[in-house]
Order: C-alpha cells, then sequence, then structure tokens
C-alpha cells in the first residue's frame, strides 16, 4: 500500500510517495536524487550509506524512509554553505583524505557526527568513531589526521566567533 | 630547458586532488548515480549449485509480471569471452551449464529494481548437478570430470621457465631451504560495486555504456567481439570510479547483460550489483599452492631457486596465464638469484573465478621468497636484514630473464627501514609473543604486453590550447582513486606553466580520449608522463615559435612558468601565457601538440617474455612489530615502517595515501580476509559482515618514508608506487610470528584459532572453548 510522506532532507521538505519497505537510501537517491549518499553493500556493514537523522548517525540502507516523517535528515549534500565548504570537507581535501571518494560522504558524516558530540577528540576516540565506516584505499591515516585537522579548524573557528 | 633534477614547481608538491572538493560535496558521479530518460533496471538470475547442467529455464511467468520489458538467457548470446580473448570460458549468462554457484544464468529488464526482483523469483531454473571441485589440487589430472569441456585434465594454462641449472645450483649450495607455501583467497573489496548503464540508440545503431572500469578501451574491445558489433559504434564512459584495486580490470557479464537488454528494448538499462555479486564476480587473486627450495651459498648470497606453483583459476579463463607469468617474472627481483627454474599450472574449480588483485603475483612470490630469506639467514646465522642487503638488487642489475634495472634504490629502502625500526637491536631479542619481521619488494611499471594484439603505442596525450578553453589534455588515462587526473594535471602545468587547476582533462571516454592501454600493472604515470611531456613539447616548439617572433628572442631560449613565457636569458622580455595563446591562433591557427609513449619490447628468447619486462621498477622495504596474546591467538601490530623507492614522488602526499592503502590492503590478507565456500560449492561469506577488511580500528599507524630517488629513464623521474608495498605485508607479519613465538606459518590469513592451535592450546581450528551461559539463556535488555 502506497502512502504519501513528507522528508526533511538538509532543510528542505520533500513529498514522496513510497511503500512501507522502501529504504531511506533508495527513496533518497532513486527518487529525489541525493546521490551524494552511496550505497555499497546495503547490508549496514560498509557505512558508506551514512546519515545524521536527528543529529545522531544512522545507516540509510537499514532505515525505513517511512519511520524518517517528522525528523530532520541531513546528508552530505546539506554540509556547504552557500557552495562554501564545511570545516571537515576541506580538512579532508587539504590531508589527503580522500582517494576514489566513495566512502567520503558516509566518512564526513560520521566524523562529523563525532566532532559534534566531542569537539576535541583523542585519536583513540578518531578510530572508534568512524569505526563503522569502512575505507579500502586510504589505510585510513590521512582520514584521522583529516578528523585532527578539522576538529583544531572547527576551535579556532569557535574561537574567533567568541572574541 | 628541461633537465633531470630541475627545480619543479608543481611537480614533487603536494597538492589537493583536482577532484577532491567534487567527492567531499557527494557530487562526484558513479555509475550508480547516473539516471538516463526512460531508464529501466536490469537483474540477473544466479546459479545455485556448484557445477551442473541447465536442464530447463521456465520463464514465462516472469515475463507476464507487469513492469517486466523483457527477460533474456544465454542463448541470446552464446559468445564466449576472456581477457586478449585467451582461452575464452566466461559468458554474459550461462549455456548449457554452469560452472559456479552465483553464475548468471538469466536476466530481466523491468521499469524498478522491485519489480526486476519479483520477476527474479517467477524463474524457474532446473539443474542436473555434476561432480563440483574446490581445490585446485583435487581438479588437477580428473580428466573424467572436466569443468570446460576441452580443458584436459581441469588445465587452464602450464607455463615452464628455466634459467641456468637449477639442480646443479642446489646440490652445490651451502645451504637449501624449502616450504610448502598457501597464498588466500581473497577480494579486491572496493566499496562501489560495479554498475553497468548502458543505453543503445537504435536511431544511430551506437551502443554507450557507463561503467566502473579501469580498462576501458579493452572493454570496447569485448564489448564489440561478444556483441558482434564494430568498435566504432560503442563508447564506453568511465565515471567516477569507486577503487578497483585489479577487481575491475574484466568486463563484468553485468555490463554485456545491460547492453544486450538495452539493444533488445531499446531504453538505457542499468544493472548495479548487489555486494553479494560482487563477490560471485569476484575477479580477485588467485590463492595459489606454492612448493619453493632456495639455495645459498656460504656468504649468503642465493644460488638458486626452484618453484613450484598451483594456481587456482576458480571457474573461468580470466587473467589466467598472464598472472601464471607474473608470478614467475616478479621472482626474479628484488634480490640477485643467477639460476631459476619455474613451473606454473593454472587449474579450472568451481568457485567464483579468480583474476588481478593489486601487487598481481607479486604477493604470492613474496610470501616464498622472503619467508625463505628468514629460513636462509636462520640456517646461515646471519641477520634477516644482512641476508637482504647481501642479495638486493643495485642500479644496472640484469636478471636471468635480460630484464635490466635501469634504477634502484632498492638498498636504501632496507638500510632505512632497519635503522628507523630498530631492528638490529630487536630481532631475536625480544620477550616471547612480541616479534619483529622484515620484507622487500618491488613491483613493475607498465610492460610490454599490450591487450591489443598490436604495436600501436601504449599511451597517448593530445593537448588543446586556446583562449576559450585554456588548457585541455585528452588522455585515455582512468582514475580509478589512486590520483592519476592529479598528477596528470601537475605534469601538463609543470610543462606549460600554468595553475594545475586550470587544466582540464578529457579522459576515461573511448569517443573523446586517446587509446590507452588501461590503468593496471601501475604503468598509468610514467607512461602517461612520457605522453603527456612529449605533448606538451610538442605544443611549445610551436608556441614558442610565435613567441619568438613577439619578444624577439630566440626560441631556444624561452621558457614557460607562472602564467608567462619568458626569456631565461633576457627575464625582462615576457609576454602571459594568454596572450602568446592569441597570437598564436591569430597568427597560425589552431594549436595543438600530440605525444606517445610505447615501453621497450622485451628481449631475450624464453616461453612467457611479454609478460614482466618493465622499464622501471619501484622498491620497498617493510618491518613490523607485534604482539601475539598468548591466551587468545590475536596478534597486535606494534609498530610498523616502510621505506619506498618510487623514483621521484610527483605528489608525495598521494605516494603516501597509496603506501598506507596498500599495506593495508596487504594487512588484511595477513590476518584476516578470506573468502570461505561451504560443502556444496556457495561461498559462505560474500558480504562485508563476515568478510573482514581492515577497519579503522585495526590499522596501526604506519611510519613510511620516500627514499631520495630519481629515475632518469622517467618523463619526471617517477616509477611505481601502488602495488609493490601490498607484496612485503604478508611475509613480514610471517617472519614476526616466528620471531615472537618460534613457529613458521606458510599461509594465511593469520587466525588466532591457528595461532593457539600452533601454540598448543587448542587442538585445531574447531576446537575452541566455548563459552557455556550459565543459568538460563536471557533475552531483552540488560538490567
Amino acid at each position: 500500500m502506497k502512502q504519501y510522506i513528507e522528508l526533511a532532507i538538509n532543510g528542505l521538505s520533500y513529498d514522496v510517495v513510497i511503500s512501507p519497505e522502501d529504504l531511506l537510501i533508495d527513496v533518497m537517491r532513486q527518487q529525489l536524487g541525493l546521490t551524494g549518499t552511496k550505497k555499497g553493500c546495503g547490508q549496514g556493514d560498509c557505512g558508506t550509506c551514512t546519515v545524521l537523522i536527528d543529529g545522531k548517525r544512522a545507516l540509510a540502507c537499514l532505515t525505513l524512509a517511512i519511520a524518517c516523517q517528522g525528523r530532520a535528515i541531513e546528508t552530505i549534500e546539506g554540509l556547504e554553505d552557500e557552495g562554501r565548504l564545511d570545516t571537515i570537507q576541506e580538512a579532508f581535501v587539504d590531508e589527503g583524505a580522500v582517494q576514489c571518494g566513495f566512502c567520503t560522504p558516509g566518512m564526513i558524516m560520521s566524523a562529523k557526527a563525532l566532532l559534534d558530540e566531542n569537539p576535541n577528540p583523542t585519536r583513540a576516540e578518531i578510530k572508534r568513531g568512524l569505526a563503522g565506516n569502512l575505507c579500502r584505499c586510504t589505510g585510513y591515516i590521512r582520514i584521522f589526521d583529516a578528523v585532527e585537522e578539522a576538529a583544531r579548524r572547527r576551535q579556532a573557528q569557535s574561537g574567533k566567533g567568541g572574541e | 630547458m628541461l633537465e633531470q633534477n630541475r627545480d619543479f614547481k608543481v611537480i614533487g608538491r603536494s597538492v589537493p586532488r583536482v577532484n577532491g572538493a567534487d567527492k567531499v560535496r557527494g557530487k562526484a558521479i558513479f555509475t550508480d548515480d547516473m539516471f538516463l530518460p526512460g531508464m529501466v533496471y536490469g537483474r540477473i538470475k544466479h546459479a545455485t549449485v556448484a557445477h551442473g547442467k541447465i536442464k530447463s529455464i521456465n520463464f514465462e511467468k516472469a515475463l507476464e509480471l507487469p513492469g517486466v520489458l523483457a527477460v533474456i538467457t544465454g542463448t541470446e548470446c552464446p559468445k564466449p569471452f576472456s581477457i586478449n580473448n585467451y582461452k575464452p570460458t566466461e559468458l554474459p549468462l550461462a549455456v548449457d551449464k554452469v560452472v559456479y554457484f552465483g553464475e548468471g544464468v538469466a536476466a530481466v529488464a523491468a521499469k524498478d529494481e522491485k519489480t526486476a526482483e519479483r520477476a527474479l523469483d517467477l524463474i524457474e531454473v532446473e539443474y542436473e548437478e555434476l561432480p563440483f571441485f574446490l581445490d585446485p589440487r583435487e581438479a588437477m589430472g580428473q580428466d573424467e570430470q572436466r569443468i570446460h569441456p576441452w580443458a584436459e585434465n581441469n588445465l587452464n594454462y602450464e607455463g615452464n621457465q628455466h634459467f641456468g641449472d637449477v639442480d646443479n645450483s642446489l646440490e652445490h649450495s651451502h645451504a637449501v631451504v624449502e616450504n610448502n607455501f598457501y597464498s588466500s583467497y581473497t577480494n579486491c573489496g572496493f566499496l562501489e560495486p560495479q554498475s553497468a548503464l548502458a543505453d543503445f540508440n537504435p536511431g544511430k545503431g551506437l551502443l554507450t555504456l557507463y561503467t566502473c572500469n579501469q580498462l576501458p578501451h579493452y572493454l570496447q574491445h569485448t564489448l564489440a567481439r561478444t556483441l558482434e558489433m564494430p568498435m566504432e559504434k560503442i563508447r564506453v564512459v568511465i565515471p567516477t570510479v569507486g577503487g578497483a584495486f585489479g577487481g575491475k580490470t574484466e568486463a563484468t557479464p553485468s555490463m554485456l547483460v545491460a547492453s544486450l537488454l538495452s539493444r533488445k528494448i531499446g531504453r538505457p538499462v542499468k544493472i548495479t550489483y548487489t555486494r553479494k555479486e560482487v563477490f560471485f564476480q569476484n575477479k580477485s587473486r588467485h590463492p595459489c599452492h606454492m612448493l619453493m627450495k632456495m639455495g645459498f651459498d656460504a656468504k649468503g648470497r642465493i644460488t638458486a631457486v626452484d618453484f613450484d606453483n598451483i594456481l587456482d583459476g576458480g571457474a573461468h579463463s580470466s587473467w589466467g596465464f598472464v598472472v601464471l607469468w607474473f608470478v614467475a617474472a616478479l621472482t626474479h627481483l628484488p634480490y640477485k638469484i643467477p639460476n631459476v627454474r619455474y613451473r606454473g599450472r593454472r587449474i579450472y574449480t568451481n568457485k567464483p573465478s579468480t583474476g588481478a588483485q593489486r601487487c598481481l603475483g607479486g604477493v604470492q612470490v613474496r610470501i616464498c621468497v622472503e619467508s625463505l630469506l628468514d629460513q636462509g639467514a636462520s640456517a646461515l646465522g646471519i641477520s634477516p636484514c644482512d641476508i637482504r642487503m647481501i642479495n638486493a638488487v643495485e642500479s644496472g642489475y640484469k636478471t636471468p630473464t635480460v630484464v635490466e634495472v635501469r634504477h634502484a634504490e632498492f638498498k636504501k629502502c632496507l638500510q632505512s627501514v632497519t635503522a628507523r625500526s630498530g631492528f638490529r637491536e630487536k630481532y631475536g631479542k625480544l620477550p616471547f609473543g612480541r616479534g619483529i619481521g622484515m620484507a622487500g619488494g618491488h613491483y613493475s611499471t607498465g610492460g610490454a604486453f599490450l591487450l591489443y594484439p598490436s604495436y600501436r603505442p601504449h599511451s597517448t596525450a593530445n593537448i588543446r590550447i586556446d583562449n576559450e578553453s585554456g588548457v585541455t589534455v585528452f588522455i585515455g588515462a582512468t582514475n580509478i582513486g589512486q590520483g592519476s587526473n592529479t598528477v596528470i594535471c601537475q605534469m601538463a602545468a609543470e610543462m606549460l606553466g600554468v595553475d594545475y587547476r586550470n587544466v582540464h582533462l578529457v579522459c576515461q571516454d573511448t569517443m573523446l580520449a586517446p587509446m590507452d592501454n588501461g590503468t593496471y600493472d601501475s604503468r598509468l604515470t610514467y607512461g602517461a608522463g612520457h605522453a603527456v611531456k612529449n605533448a606538451a613539447l610538442d605544443v611549445r616548439a610551436k608556441l614558442f615559435e610565435t613567441t619568438s617572433a613577439l619578444l624577439g628572442v630566440r626560441k631556444e631560449h624561452l621558457e614557460c612558468g607562472d602564467g608567462e613565457i619568458f626569456s631565461v636569458f633576457e627575464p625582462e622580455k615576457r609576454v602571459s601565457f594568454q596572450k602568446a595563446v592569441y597570437q598564436h591562433l591569430s597568427s597560425v591557427g589552431a594549436l595543438f601538440g600530440t605525444g606517445e609513449y610505447t615501453p621497450p619490447q622485451p628481449k631475450g628468447d624464453y616461453e612467457g617474455k611479454l609478460i614482466g619486462p618493465s622499464p622501471a621498477f619501484g622498491f620497498t622495504a617493510q618491518v613490523v612489530e607485534i604482539e601475539i596474546d598468548i591466551d587468545t591467538g590475536q596478534i597486535k601490530v606494534l609498530g610498523y615502517w616502510e621505506a619506498g623507492d618510487c623514483g621521484k614522488a610527483l605528489n608525495p602526499m598521494a605516494v603516501e595515501g597509496q603506501v598506507h592503502g596498500a599495506i593495508s590492503m596487504g594487512l588484511g590478507a595477513a590476518l584476516f580476509e578470506e573468502m570461505v565456500m561451504d560443502s556444496n560449492g556457495a561461498m559462505l561469506n560474500p558480504n562485508f559482515h563476515d568478510y573482514k577488511m581492515p577497519t579503522t580500528m585495526d590499522m596501526p599507524e604506519i611510519d613510511s618514508e620516500i627514499v631520495d630517488s630519481y629515475d632518469p629513464t622517467s618523463a619526471f623521474g617517477n616509477k611505481e608506487v601502488g602495488e609493490g608495498p601490498v607484496g612485503p605485508v604478508i611475509p613480514a607479519f610471517l617472519n614476526a610470528v616466528y620471531d615472537a613465538i618460534g613457529v613458521r606459518f606458510t599461509e594465511v590469513p593469520l587466525k588466532p584459532e591457528k595461532i593457539l592451535q600452533a601454540l598448543g592450546k587448542i587442538k585445531g581450528p574447531g576446537d575452541i572453548p566455548l563459552y557455556v551461559a550459565q543459568g538460563p539463556a536471557r533475552c531483552g535488555k540488560e538490567e
């Protein structure tokens, strides 16, 4: 039985008609053209489909779209501000944390959730925070560096903001 | 004006990737991100037996399902394919029989994925099961039970080489060591599943295939041959590729099936594999059963190697004969071995086919050579680092296979990791359970082997310059995540004195970019370097001709940099690059340059000589220090050191990323990764839950160093980096485990149960003490 629902993604409200079994990843990618979120395994193992729902990490390939009504979904497309990269996105480019780029959107969303909760994580906390996101290209080390750099830049920015 | 080791402006700098911003914004387009008008979805039905005759396929009900546009079976295109069309066995969809669990038997096109999946369920296939083989040692010699009717004894290919006199040398050696080794059945594990979007245009008779593949021109060739269409009516476009590692070098059945479906219904058809289908398609590393003997003289110099290798090919031909010869070729470096005998046999089994995986052939041979070096060092009473230095090759070394190593800094790599890791102070002296291990490695930088049998250039670059588009490089290079687009822009920018971020690249499109041999064998950057440099020299000569008249200086005095063209002797005489181009276009006309590169032809006269010879070789040395938990059998990495000779590092940050990634892949194979088959021949773990790749928690910090190096044969001094560093990882671990607990493992992965068994703590892998719950089982939330 198809249903009409509203999904709030990156501050915009989308009207969609879905079946109750439709997954958030498929609705976003196939109906809404939000292809930044990737589908690497469809089984919740790889983390490429990581999004934030009400600020908490979620795997869009294991999340029913119908369960997202009335909740705020944030995807990789929502990070930049009027074409300007978010601090984490910028640090990933500058630190060479991106190779093929397929894990990157999910990895950045996990990093964002981590830094939102813990603005100054240790290296071990970064590793734990990103443990649900696989990357086959980088060996992760430059990703850890990028998250550390992003944390530094965020703190420098908030320091300036407070002055 | 271009001299060796000149002061490069863009080359050698850790600049960010040209497509980095797109990737972090989620704006890089991968194949599955594409949706064309009128597009429908394709799905493939897979065999549920490992080996069987197809008695019947009934798809009437599927065809009647509303929303289904077409159903096809193997009879639609019964034309087998393989790499270079050598002993082709694989079909878009199986005909008459299936040879592995998961092989495609039918396919549907439907308005959406759900309908396509429902249709698959309505297709009924009846099989008559046949005996099947999962181990090549059992399959070989079974002539009565052939997997492919023409393949006697299930032998795909046999190759033999003998250089020098191995028997005599071993007989007269001071010490001889030997062992049996096994390299495991691993998967490339790229995160982007293969996706194929075929768009057949009936009006033009043109097929456009968008897909993630490393060798677009070769894929175009395979499509033409298999679909019986002229190449000029096929266009292959490669959107962003989400990792490949060798596993995307071949045409997948889905690419052919999507093309067949699109041609049949006249609409674009997209087939994206599920992760399970990626494992079924596999085409990753060949597991090898290897026996190697190595002799030494009294000074520790290797006298001879005798090597017998049985390769598990899985069900199809794939890269089989290439891998078989690559293993042989990679035996000859990075140590001097005067006498070498090789016997390779690739055997068909009823498993997902093996093919190419990063450091193809090198991973297998390094396991044997580096383990035996440590065994030999122990027998001779010398240190593992010394035995490697004694045998290490230098620039100018010529192998018995008549391959000249024109440039090598391998000894620097060995010295660097030995010193930085404190190897001498630690080896043999750490407490029980802790150990340190060393291994060396190398890889070729492209070879003389061309995928099309012809003598055309392996790499070609065309450069167009005008005021409308600036500098545009047309090149057949495929970026698979390794960063080739960035270094190609750096090269063009270096030569033309413009900002690398302003260079446009037209690549990954067989209609727009010139033919290229593809992204494999770490050939791309070396070949592209020469081609881009030659094209830039060609276009500079034309532009400098005009500029010399404009400035009134001799053209051979001109150089370009920072967006200007200037005289190196009269620096006040200068003009902006843009203005010079404007003048040229107005006075002469269009401004184009072209350049190409083909590696030298192989020398010598022996079987298999086309595979392995290379214009350049990268080198690497690695040390790992580990601690084994004696109670759980788990291995913890305490330190990892690497030193690499990649020639001039074009982009050190990207080089480091390649090294880290290579070590991560090696570490996965050393400790966790293995595809496991059940007794019915079905894969038990075709998913990332049970096929364990390294996570953030498994990856140690890596202390890597790029040794000072410049290969004068290379356009910018650069050579291989992306593959070689995978090779030493496994044997470094094997050697470290020996140092830690005195047990020499000869196979991977080094699972905890194997360690515990070796320590005598359990009887075998099945004998793991289980936790027995006390009291009734608890459900729900813990209090």
